[in-house]
């Protein structure tokens, strides 16, 4: 109950300052579109391309929203708050993480197959890229909350936190390439899309206890 | 009430912050309907005693005990006791007066007397309002209002006072003076009167420069 409170208030502060779902799924486009103009309408390569440019655009913009993740609370006192509330700082991260994804994570997965028309990639691996994003996205927002975390005290993190997380990206967009262009390539996905399923349960099992370490020694 | 029966016990406490002892050797003790006034000059480490018995922070040593057992034991059994209002309202600017209000008690799993809270702050008007329409000292009653929408019996207060007007000055200690009477316990810090009627104090000596030769 009081889980679904605090992800119901996450989502609805994202939905009412209008700037992290929007602003994600704006600069997912955006830099998606450059693509295009700086290689050029050559069809074919945009095809080759057209996965890999959809995965980072995809990491980017979850990258874009997650340095405000606990940061804002941390600012307004309401981090605080959270501490002393009788709930383990582990669920509250959790929740975080939970809105997080559901206000960035989920209208990419919804927006990726425009992109993948844009970028001329086969229909064919249209609905494996949705499968892959749902599947992958999650682990991005929960790796992410143990960088927003761990530089909530720094007023810049915004610089910092991408060097802390990206290298943990790496495997996630490794196999969420590789899933859609096997598919595109006619082989079977499942191991790709299996080893996508693992990080994202890896970084549900640990990611809430590293953000709520990095948190408790924020505070004090 | 079964709050007639709750003590706070600080013993022996020490802070050290960032390698400089803020204070040591503090002793306090608190009961049921009574209140402790924090006095000191700045840096003193008045909002860091506070931020203590709220368990945000870990002694250098000693140890605060709630009804005669540590507050280390049983940490989150202890926090669920504990209104703590610092410096900054923890409110969200986006969200209106009441939903800020009705936030804190979801989370704590209980119903929350919104509408009565706000009345009783004086905030009935502007209930409907986004927080960041409000002014500094309406914000600060809302934050006081999240204090009577949910009972708790130890209230920890960073400076309560400040940015409020008369009125909600008055509102407040009468809120005060009710929790004592209903058998809570107040613990605040404060430069200015608080008018709570028969209050302990507890002076915290000098700035931590100056308290440096205590240990």
């Amino acid at each position: 109950m009081a889980f679904f409170a605090l992800i119901g208030r996450e989502v609805r502060l994202a939905w009412r300052q209008g700037n992290s779902s929007a602003m994600a799924v704006t600069f997912f486009l955006v830099a998606v579109t450059l693509f295009p103009l700086g290689i050029g309408p050559e069809l074919s390569v945009l095809a080759r391309i057209s996965a890999g440019v959809i995965w980072v655009a995809a990491l980017l913009s979850a990258l874009l929203t997650l340095d405000r993740l606990f940061q804002q609370d941390f600012e307004d006192g309401s981090l605080d708050l959270l501490a002393l509330a009788p709930m383990p700082m582990e669920l509250i991260v959790l929740a975080k993480s939970i809105a997080h994804w559901l206000t960035t994570g989920l209208p990419l997965v919804v927006a990726a197959p425009l992109l993948a028309v844009l970028l001329n990639m086969d229909s064919g691996g249209l609905g494996i890229l949705m499968l892959s994003l749902a599947i992958g996205t999650p682990a991005l927002s929960l790796t992410g909350a143990i960088g927003a975390a761990l530089t909530v005290t720094v007023r810049r993190g915004g610089v910092l936190m991408p060097l802390l997380i990206l290298p943990l990206y790496v495997p996630t967009l490794i196999f969420g390439v590789g899933a859609v262009d096997a598919v595109l390539n006619n082989i079977v996905a499942g191991p790709n899309l299996l080893y996508l399923g693992a990080l994202s349960l890896v970084a549900l099992a640990l990611a809430p206890f590293a953000a709520a370490a990095a948190i408790r020694l924020a505070l004090e | 009430m079964e709050a007639h029966k709750l003590t706070l016990q600080g013993r022996g406490l020490a802070c050290v912050r960032s390698g400089r002892p803020v204070f040591s050797g503090l002793d306090f003790s608190l009961h049921s309907g009574q209140a402790l006034v924090l006095r000191g000059p700045n840096g003193s480490g008045k909002s860091t005693l506070l931020r203590l018995v709220a368990g945000l922070l870990v002694p250098a040593a000693g140890s605060i005990l709630w009804s005669d057992a540590s507050i280390a034991e049983d940490p989150d059994e202890y926090r669920a006791n504990i209104h703590y209002l610092g410096h900054q309202t923890g409110l969200k600017t986006a969200l209106t007066v009441a939903e800020n209000i009705a936030f804190w008690a979801q989370l704590y799993g209980v119903e929350a007397a919104v509408e009565e809270s706000c009345a009783r702050l004086g905030l009935a008007r502007i209930a409907d309002l986004p927080v960041k329409y409000l002014s500094q000292g309406q914000q600060r009653r809302t934050a006081l209002a999240r204090l009577v929408a949910m009972p708790l019996p130890l209230w920890l207060l960073d400076e309560p006072n400040v940015g409020l007007d008369d009125f909600s000055n008055k509102v407040l200690q009468d809120l005060m003076a009710e929790h004592l009477a209903s058998g809570g316990m107040i613990m605040a810090a404060t430069h200015t009167e608080l008018g709570i009627a028969h209050a302990a104090v507890l002076n915290l000596p000098g700035g931590s420069m100056q308290n440096s030769g205590a240990r």
